[in-house]
């Protein structure tokens, strides 16, 4: 039984830096339509951003600062007026591909430019483990739900409580309208690619300790992200939370229960049983499409 | 052109290929009937992907099923004209399994499910060590003899696949020309007209996708005969992105794009693997990135592939 509950409890903080990741991409789709298929590489350029800093000679928190602002200036705007703004008037498909391409670029490039190895990382926190009533926790596993939580909250505050998180929401339902309503749509839509950018930031500041640094660390949390995105409602913001930590914590009881080796797999599996039974997603609604 | 004059450059172009073979060295004969595989999956691809509107992930996925049934089957002293259609029924049927729940949705889904599938294969692949072979993979594939004639030299080999692959070509294109294919491009081209047209567009896309995966459970029979030796490596899902990107690159719906965009993903990189000018080294390093680069700069000056570049070009000539 204690067995069970730490899986369940390591599995729900894995899952939380998945939604972290699915979130940002549930929150571009909804605001701009675009599928991001480099979001797993949006956490790992992060990652070696910030591996970069502490290698000279920062303090992880400073690096962090310094990642979430490039972050922002290369991920977020640069991405959006490079490749968004350009492809997103062609429709869906055009975008994908491009960001496929960009995906593929990116690890070259930082297979390439700088190593294919796996590089270590430090955890932003203590380790060891503290016991309560028999179950073992790690210090990281709490420190990852907490901040993962904090921004989570963080954001939810922002979306539903200030002006401009407003906005945003409006833009997201329904642009058009919102338009209408005087709402400067393109800013809108720039504040959630920024957004994304920090979201990716945080997801690799606590993944990598665990994943390490690696060129290719983006395609399974990428992967995760988009299945954690559909699983819980790909127009549902807490679609991507519920949807990250139900795959963390399958994961975590399916690598120990049943085989490890298919630990990977447990993220198709949900998603397919999802759209079999709710294809919309478990807190999606559904949509109609526009002739 | 004419058609008849195409039909005649076609011909013309099929046979030089052949004939060069024997002018060939024995690695780039290996390279060129390589090319012929992946072409077959490819073409598939385009099926799905040009025709049907529909994003594919995971055609590595299917290419590798057919290269194991392959080695299994061949290992076990079947006949290679039976195991080909073996693998073709077995990547049509998990086409439609994977398929079926994706495009019951939303269409973009099918993206996502192939991608996924692709990374259970692969480690299906791995793990299942008493069927595959594991990491060390099945090694020791024989080469067919059909009707007699012995195809385990390279040019006997290469020939057999290129002719293998216009037959393949032949049937698509047929395909293509006959009702069902015309209602792959309309569901493409406007889905909501086609069924009110009374196409059944779930059934119509999947079949496509399902006819895409069994082109490239062909391509794998023939993958596990040449290579002759087969681990999973090359059926890792970014080998499924490299196809899809072939596809586009080269024209996505247009019947010889794979041909091209299947040269940049093929050819080029082996090409540069192989040589040893120092500029190229550095090439090989730095290849796809800027691979990757040329995807993004394409779908923004020339989405539709590199043969739209004649259009494009007597489009501008004419002053509107």
């Amino acid at each position: 039984m204690a067995e069970l509950v730490q899986l369940v409890v390591s599995g729900i903080a894995t899952g939380s830096i998945y939604a972290l990741a699915g979130l940002g991409f549930t929150l571009l789709w909804q605001a701009s339509g675009t599928i991001n298929f480099a979001q797993g590489e949006f956490v790992m350029l992060p990652a070696f951003a910030m591996l970069f800093c502490v290698l000279a000679g920062m303090p992880l928190w400073v690096a962090v600062l310094v990642t979430c602002a490039a972050a922002m200036i290369v991920l977020g705007y640069g991405f959006k007026r490079a490749i968004v703004d350009p492809l997103i008037r062609h429709g869906v498909i055009p975008l994908v591909i491009a960001t496929l391409g960009l995906a593929i670029a990116l690890k070259t490039l930082v297979r390439a430019g700088y190593s294919a190895e796996a590089h270590q990382f430090g955890s932003p926190f203590p380790g060891g483990v503290f016991s309560v009533g028999g179950i073992n926790v790690t210090y990281a596993d709490v420190g990852t739900l907490l901040i993962a939580g904090v921004i989570v909250v963080a954001l939810q505050a922002f979306v539903t409580r200030t002006l401009t998180g407003r906005a945003m929401q409006a833009v997201a339902q329904n642009t058009e309208a919102a338009r209408v309503l005087g709402i400067d749509v393109k800013r809108m839509v720039l504040y959630t690619f920024l957004i994304n950018a920090v979201l990716a930031v945080v997801a690799a500041l606590l993944i990598t300790p665990t994943y390490l640094a690696k060129f290719d660390m983006g395609e399974s949390i990428g992967l995760k992200a988009f299945f954690a995105a559909i699983i819980g409602g790909f127009n549902q913001t807490r679609g991507a939370l519920l949807g990250g930590v139900l795959i963390g914590i399958l994961e975590n009881l399916v690598g120990f229960y049943v085989s490890p080796a298919y630990k990977e797999g447990v993220a198709l599996m949900l998603f397919l049983v999802v759209i079999l039974i709710r294809p919309e997603g478990l807190l999606g609604k559904a949509e109609e499409r526009k002739v | 052109m004419k058609p008849a004059l195409r039909v005649a450059l076609l011909a013309a172009s099929i046979a030089v290929l052949a004939a060069v073979a024997l002018a060939l060295k024995r690695s780039d004969v290996y390279l060129l009937t390589l090319y012929c595989v992946y072409l077959m999956a490819t073409f598939g691809l385009n099926l799905t992907v040009g025709y049907a509107g529909q994003m594919s992930l995971g055609q590595a996925a299917f290419l590798g099923i057919g290269a194991y049934i392959a080695a299994i089957l061949l290992k076990l002293g079947w006949p290679f004209l039976l195991v080909v259609p073996v693998a073709a029924v077995v990547c049509f049927v998990l086409g439609l399994v994977v398929g079926f729940p994706a495009l019951r949705v939303q269409h973009h889904y099918l993206a996502f499910a192939t991608l996924g599938f692709n990374v259970l294969v692969y480690l299906a692949m791995r793990n299942e060590e008493q069927i595959t072979g594991g990491t060390f993979g099945i090694s020791g594939i024989p080469r067919p003899t059909i009707l007699g004639v012995d195809l385990g030299g390279h040019v006997a080999f290469y020939w057999f696949t290129l002719g293998s692959l216009v037959v393949l070509g032949l049937l698509l294109w047929w395909l293509l020309r006959s009702p069902w294919g015309r209602a792959f491009a309309a569901l493409r081209d406007n889905p909501i007209r086609a069924e009110s047209l009374g196409i059944n567009i779930t059934a119509y896309t999947l079949l496509a996708f399902a006819i895409g995966a069994a082109c490239a459970g062909i391509g794998g029979v023939y993958f596990a005969s040449l290579v002759e030796f087969i681990e999973p490596g090359p059926f890792h899902f970014s080998a499924s992105l490299m196809m899809l990107l072939a596809v586009i690159v080269g024209g996505q719906g247009r019947f010889f794009g794979p041909v091209v965009g299947t040269v940049v993903i093929i050819l080029v990189p082996e090409l540069l693997r192989g040589s040893s000018a120092p500029w190229l080294k550095f090439m090989q390093v730095w290849y796809l990135a800027v691979f990757g680069v040329a995807v993004v700069l394409l779908m923004l000056w020339l989405p539709g592939g590199l043969l739209s570049i004649p259009e494009r070009f007597a489009r501008k000539a004419k002053p509107r």
